[in-house]
């Protein structure tokens, strides 16, 4: 095996095994940060030795053990020492085997506290992020870093730091209580979808890996469902990664261009996908993510634009008013009335989110009520809210686009 | 990136003759580790070819054939779709497939392909820009 093959065999190893190796070794050591390094000094073990005696049959197990024995050499040096070594002893009766597969259920309350200690509130949006996606996706700081644009010294100085932040307010290795795990929850949930959106949704740079980190953030939802079978918003948010996904590739053209939801060749949505994701939203609830997956779904199964259900997609949009207020929303919601009622219902709604601060730059607010003038046959109005848009996208592709529909107003 | 894992016949798989419970057990336990890792998207197990047919193709003729078909170690006998980050990945989870019986047999891992492995024009950047505001249109919430 030459140094290289030996690289890649254990970076796929560690793909599979890192997160199951840092949450069962924070168990034993009660730190998330000071796991991490036990994990990552295994790794740095694995890649001295694994050129040279090949892969171990159970790489997982090798991991661990390797990364045991660190441990309790780092808490030899400690003054602690013999109350950390009665822990981990204590532990290692509990689980004879540390093979990965062989006590799935400890195993897996393991990676739910990870992934709640991860994203942890005390932790800014962006540490979370990295810290999810080192610890939780196995991505390395490098990967992290040409994901977000960021250099990798940024990366690696918000993960050092929201270990050290982790330990400094002693937040304990633990899947949060009943009164407190709807709000971490959602905060983990929000965490996922961002990395989705930073991969669905890129704005510059050197894009090609933007879709393997929403393979990331789905791969991860899929994680967090199987740890969480009981939460419907969970799967709601699976539901609508999967549905979200399927879209790929259909929303680029031939020459490069985005192409809308309505425009889109249906036959190129994903199948897959979609199956998948309407299977979730049976366990789905009615959380935000869920009634965004409900409205992702009814577009989803209409197999032409023609025979999507409006009526449907503008009763959940009332319902994500409720739940998930903004006034994003409630636009969204006036289109969807306007395609089940009329373009005048429609008006009526969006005139009034007009002197909405929140909207002031958003240049769909312009786009959309152009598009509910032009249907009502008021050109010239119409072509003052398309030229308004125009000028408030930043995108060039958009703005010709939006050029176009003024010019066919006159 | 998308592996199909094709999962070849045996003489057992294509006689029909049903996995033991002990054989099942063990898949199941190797399925769930890969729905928990969230790669696996489908996996199918097929009956023997002696219930499936083929099409041959020449010019506008079309020849049906019913199964068996004679080349055992050709013919599938299941499939795993996993999505993953290598082939390294793919070959890393096929060596932890189950074998509790001991038989020869083999599985063979390939790509799928994907919109990636297609001329991408330099406007990728411009074109993923753009869906930004796509999202933000249908999902308000951002």
């Amino acid at each position: 095996m030459t140094a290289s093959d030996a690289r890649r065999a254990v970076e796929a190893v560690w793909r599979i095994e890192s997160a199951r190796l840092i949450a069962g070794l924070a168990r034993m050591v009660r730190d998330v940060g000071l796991a991490e390094e036990l994990a990552q000094d295994a790794l740095v073990s694995a890649l001295e030795q694994w050129p040279q005696t090949g892969i171990p049959r159970s790489p997982g197990a090798w991991l661990m053990t390797a990364a045991k024995n660190r441990a309790v050499d780092q808490i030899r040096r400690q003054q602690n020492y013999q109350r950390k070594l009665a822990e981990i002893g204590r532990d290692e009766a509990q689980r004879t085997a540390p093979d990965a597969g062989a006590h799935v259920g400890d195993i897996d309350d393991d990676l739910l506290r990870l992934v709640f200690t991860a994203c942890h509130p005390v932790l800014s949006v962006e540490a979370q992020v990295a810290l999810t996606l080192k610890m939780l996706g196995g991505l390395t700081t490098e990967e992290i870093a040409r994901a977000f644009l960021v250099s990798e010294s940024t990366v690696a100085q918000r993960i050092v730091r929201a270990k050290k932040t982790l330990a400094k307010a002693n937040v304990p290795f633990e899947v949060p209580a009943e009164d407190e795990r709807d709000a971490r929850l959602a905060s983990v949930l929000g965490v996922i979808y961002l990395i989705f959106n930073e991969g669905y949704s890129a704005t510059a740079g050197d894009d090609w890996l933007r879709p393997e980190l929403c393979a990331d953030a789905l791969r991860l939802a899929r994680v967090l469902a199987g740890l969480m079978p009981k939460e419907p918003e969970v799967h709601g948010l699976v539901a609508l990664l999967e549905i979200q996904a399927s879209r790929s590739r259909a929303r680029v053209g031939p020459q490069g261009e985005p192409v809308l939801l309505m425009d889109q060749n249906r036959g190129r949505w994903d199948q897959l996908l979609i199956r998948r994701g309407l299977a979730a939203l049976e366990k789905a609830g009615g959380g935000p993510y869920s009634l965004q997956a409900r409205i992702a779904a009814c577009h989803a199964v209409a197999r032409t634009p023609e025979e999507t259900d409006w009526l449907r997609i503008a009763g959940l949009y009332e319902a994500l008013a409720l739940v998930a207020p903004s006034p994003i929303v409630e636009l969204n919601h006036a289109v969807a009335i306007g395609f089940a009622f009329g373009p005048e219902v429609a008006l009526g709604l969006v005139d009034e989110l007009v002197d909405e601060p929140a909207l002031k730059d958003y240049h769909l607010l312009p786009s959309v009520r152009g598009d509910l003038l032009f249907k009502l046959g008021r050109l010239a109005e119409a072509r003052v809210e398309f030229e308004r848009a125009a000028a408030m996208t930043r995108n060039e592709r958009e703005r010709s686009l939006l050029l176009d529909r003024a010019s066919a107003c006159s | 990136m998308r592996f199909m894992v094709i999962v070849k016949a045996t003489a057992e798989t294509e006689a029909g003759v049903m996995p033991s419970e002990e054989m099942i057990s063990a898949m199941t336990a190797f399925n769930e580790e890969l729905v928990k890792a969230g790669v696996m998207l489908a996996g199918e197990g097929l009956h023997p070819s002696s219930k499936g047919a083929r099409v041959y193709f020449e010019g506008d003729k079309r020849t049906v054939v019913d199964g068996p078909f004679a080349e055992t170690k050709e013919l599938i006998a299941g499939f795993w779709l996993l999505e993953l980050k290598s082939l390294e990945e793919a070959v890393e989870w096929v060596k932890r497939v189950p074998n509790p019986t001991g038989e020869q047999s083999q599985i063979e891992i390939r790509q799928v392909f994907s919109p990636e492995d297609f001329d991408i024009s330099d406007e990728l950047r411009q074109r993923e820009a753009a869906l930004a505001d796509e999202i933000k249109a249908q999902h308000g919430t951002r």
